[in-house]
């Protein structure tokens, strides 16, 4: 009928995969791991429908490189993987950052070090995401934490990823990526899609790093401009250089263009904050125990509120100080060891800033929370 | 046939190539030593890249990392210089994406077979359409001179003071093996030769792969007891190497012990971009 909206029960690594099309997403290189494979099963079969490009490459730092080189020439690209693969991109995120080549990661968070729980979740990769690759660089990372959202993040993930000429992660964990919820598919044109800026001048004058803008355009490789794309420090016209002044500029470019942009970037769920004494930070699947907990703890007349990250990378310092400034404590619930809690403690003065970590491949249950919120309140 | 005529074809005077059309200007010099291989042999490849008749915007130019991938940032194409052993990782992104590019990817015996060794045979397998030549100067150049898989078992390199106890890769043996449906070797002495096995090499379809003997006359030359760039010249790639046409003519002594030069494989297979469009037009059902 005509005006209402198709509901389909959808996993959550399937919501990526169909995100990702909805996005404009062409091109796709992966290697399997499991709890993410199901994005690449997806989109193999998917991506040809729509004159996409799929390949299984041989490991996972062949799938970024050829990511990377997908997305040079000309189609908004992705690849997806979990744990010991995340770590594998890194170098090819690091050269993506450098030579400012949009794509998208995924990351489906599993059980580590090493091979740790395949099949479990976690939220221990949000560090590698930001320090992973060497080198002082920008990132940015999504963190969904419902299906319906892993479809939006992932498109926000690509608009992004084109806007900022820079890798975007979409990190979410084994809970979300394996869960079946309804979600709707939303019309063509009902969420923003964004392209990467093409150069409109006359090739001879193309400058790939042109300085004049802070995201200078991106020509696709074979129309034209015939131009030089290299990892190392490099100039505006994208040759090696070794002049210390030009290296700095370069590097503190790259920061900057995401520094200058993080009001954009941003984005939060607010859930009864006005007023809240006690707050949680949270973020993924762990933000979903979080707001129950919180509900739970209105139910019983405490103040809480909760602050959930879809933006975790650049972090969301503004938003953070703004609601503890009028809260007794911070509670940071996290499937890790204590990651962002600490990022909390650097932003956080004056409130307690308590976390509270799960590693045993269990989610944290809002009882863990609820407990925590009622010492403080 | 006129005297005249006659005269000017005994005159010939053959104009001297441009290079200067394919190499950017304002990027020279190049970083490469005094006697390096690797400048010939760019020399080859520019000639042969012109007599295969294809525009510089069509041509996509895709290395690693090492002197030899350097190249990329002196030619005049679309050029990516990528992470060491990856060039053809991101060479298959390129051409899946974009088929229509002709792809050539540059890459160092280092580059290719140690630390891209994987992506080496698994592209060979997949027979995409690009052109792999993999300078081969028997250690690594950049970083100052270590043993790689294809110095040869007693050699000296500054991680193998007391001589090399590892055997060597054969690249070409590996190519084929891998399934390249195109495989040749040339050296760098042999620069007609060689523009000849390159020109070959871009005009095939599928995974084309040029192994090309050229010198490290700084590093491998200098620890192996070499007097000069021009001797291991002689030595390596003149005397080192046999050009498998005559290989068969010569007795047994003379081809013992030597490399082979020349086109050493060449078999029709289809091609990874052709076989996904072909995918792609069973899923429209075409
Ligand atoms: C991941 C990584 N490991 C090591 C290096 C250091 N490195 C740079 S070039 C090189 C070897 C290059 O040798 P080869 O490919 O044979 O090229 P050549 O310099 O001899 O032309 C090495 C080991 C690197 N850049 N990246
Ligand atoms: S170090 Fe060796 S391979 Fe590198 S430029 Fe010098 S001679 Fe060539």
């Amino acid at each position: 009928m005509a005006g209402e909206k198709k509901k389909r029960l959808m996993q959550g690594n399937e919501a990526c995969a169909e995100g990702a099309l909805y996005a404009g997403c062409r091109f796709y290189a992966g290697y399997p791991i499991t709890p993410s494979t199901e994005v690449a099963e997806v989109l193999s079969a998917r991506l040809p429908t729509v004159g996409g490009k799929f390949i299984q490459m041989e490991d996972e730092i062949a799938s970024i490189s050829a990511t990377i080189g997908g997305s040079l020439a000309g189609l908004k690209s992705m690849t997806a993987t979990s744990g010991p693969g995340f770590s594998l991109k890194q170098e090819g995120i690091g050269f993506a950052c450098m030579a400012e080549v949009p794509c998208v990661i995924v990351n489906v968070m599993r059980g580590g070090p090493s091979t740790g729980y395949p099949t479990g979740p976690s939220q221990s990769d949000v560090m590698q995401a930001k320090w992973g690759t060497h080198g002082d660089h920008p990132v940015i990372a999504v963190t969904p934490a419902y299906v319906q959202e892993i479809f939006s993040e992932t498109v926000r993930a690509f608009n992004l990823a084109e806007k900022y000429r820079t890798p975007v992660m979409v990190l979410y964990d084994e809970i979300v990526g394996h869960m079946r919820e309804a979600i709707t598919i939303p019309e063509a044109g009902e969420l923003e899609v964004v392209d990467r800026a093409k150069p409109e001048c006359p090739p001879e004058e193309y400058l790939p790093y042109d300085q004049r803008y802070e995201i200078p355009p991106l020509a696709p490789f074979g129309e034209g401009y015939r131009f030089h794309v290299t990892g190392l420090n490099h100039k505006d016209d994208g040759f090696p250089t070794n002049d210390p002044g030009m290296i700095e500029e370069g590097n503190k470019r790259l920061l900057r263009k995401i520094e200058n942009n993080k009001e954009d970037i941003w984005c939060n769920e607010d859930y009864y904050l006005d007023d809240a004494e006690v707050l949680v930070f949270s973020f993924g699947s762990t933000a979903r125990s979080a707001r129950f907990a919180v509900r739970k703890a209105r139910e019983k007349g405490i103040k809480a509120g909760l602050l959930r990250a879809l933006t975790l990378w650049p972090f969301p310092d503004k938003a953070l100080k703004d609601a503890a400034s009028r809260a007794r404590a911070v509670i940071v619930p996290e499937m890790n060891l204590g990651q962002i809690v600490e990022e909390v403690q650097r932003h956080v003065a004056g409130p307690a800033v308590e976390g509270i970590h799960r590693v045993d491949g269990e989610p944290i249950t809002p009882a863990q929370i609820i407990e925590v919120i009622e010492r403080y309140a | 046939m006129s005297a005249g005529a006659a005269t000017a074809k005994k005159q010939k005077i053959s104009v001297p190539f441009d290079y200067s059309k394919y190499l950017r200007a304002g990027k020279l010099p190049h970083i490469w030593c005094p006697g390096c291989g690797h400048g010939i042999v760019l020399k080859s490849l520019l000639r042969a890249i012109d007599k295969s008749g294809l525009e510089k915007d069509q041509i996509c130019m895709v290395s690693g990392i090492g002197c030899s991938s350097r190249t990329p940032g002196y030619v005049d194409f679309n050029t990516l210089h990528t992470l060491h052993g990856r060039a053809v990782s991101y060479a298959t992104g390129v051409k899946l994406a974009k088929p229509e590019l002709k792809v050539i990817v540059v890459t160092g015996d280092g580059d290719a077979l140690a630390i891209g060794g994987n992506h080496f045979i698994h592209t060979c397998r997949r027979n995409i359409d690009m052109t792999i030549l993999v300078y081969s100067n028997a250690i690594y150049g950049m970083t100052g001179g270590q043993f790689s898989p294809t110095t040869p078992q007693g050699s000296m390199s500054t991680t193998s003071r007391y001589g090399n106890i590892e055997p060597s890769f054969d690249c070409c043996e590996l190519a084929k093996a891998s399934g390249a449906s195109f495989v040749a070797r040339g050296t760098a002495y042999h620069t007609q030769e060689l523009e000849r096995i390159l020109l070959r090499s871009i005009q095939h379809k599928g995974t084309s792969v040029v192994e090309i003997i050229d010198s490290c006359p700084v590093y491998y030359g200098r620890q192996n007891k070499f007097k000069s760039a021009s001797q291991m010249m002689e030595m390596i790639e003149k005397d080192g190497t046999v050009s498998v046409k005559q290989a068969d003519r010569l007795p047994p002594e003379k081809v013992e012990g030597k490399l082979l030069r020349g086109i050493l494989h060449e078999a029709e297979r289809p091609e990874y971009c052709e076989e996904y469009q072909r995918l792609i037009d069973k899923v429209h059902g075409k």
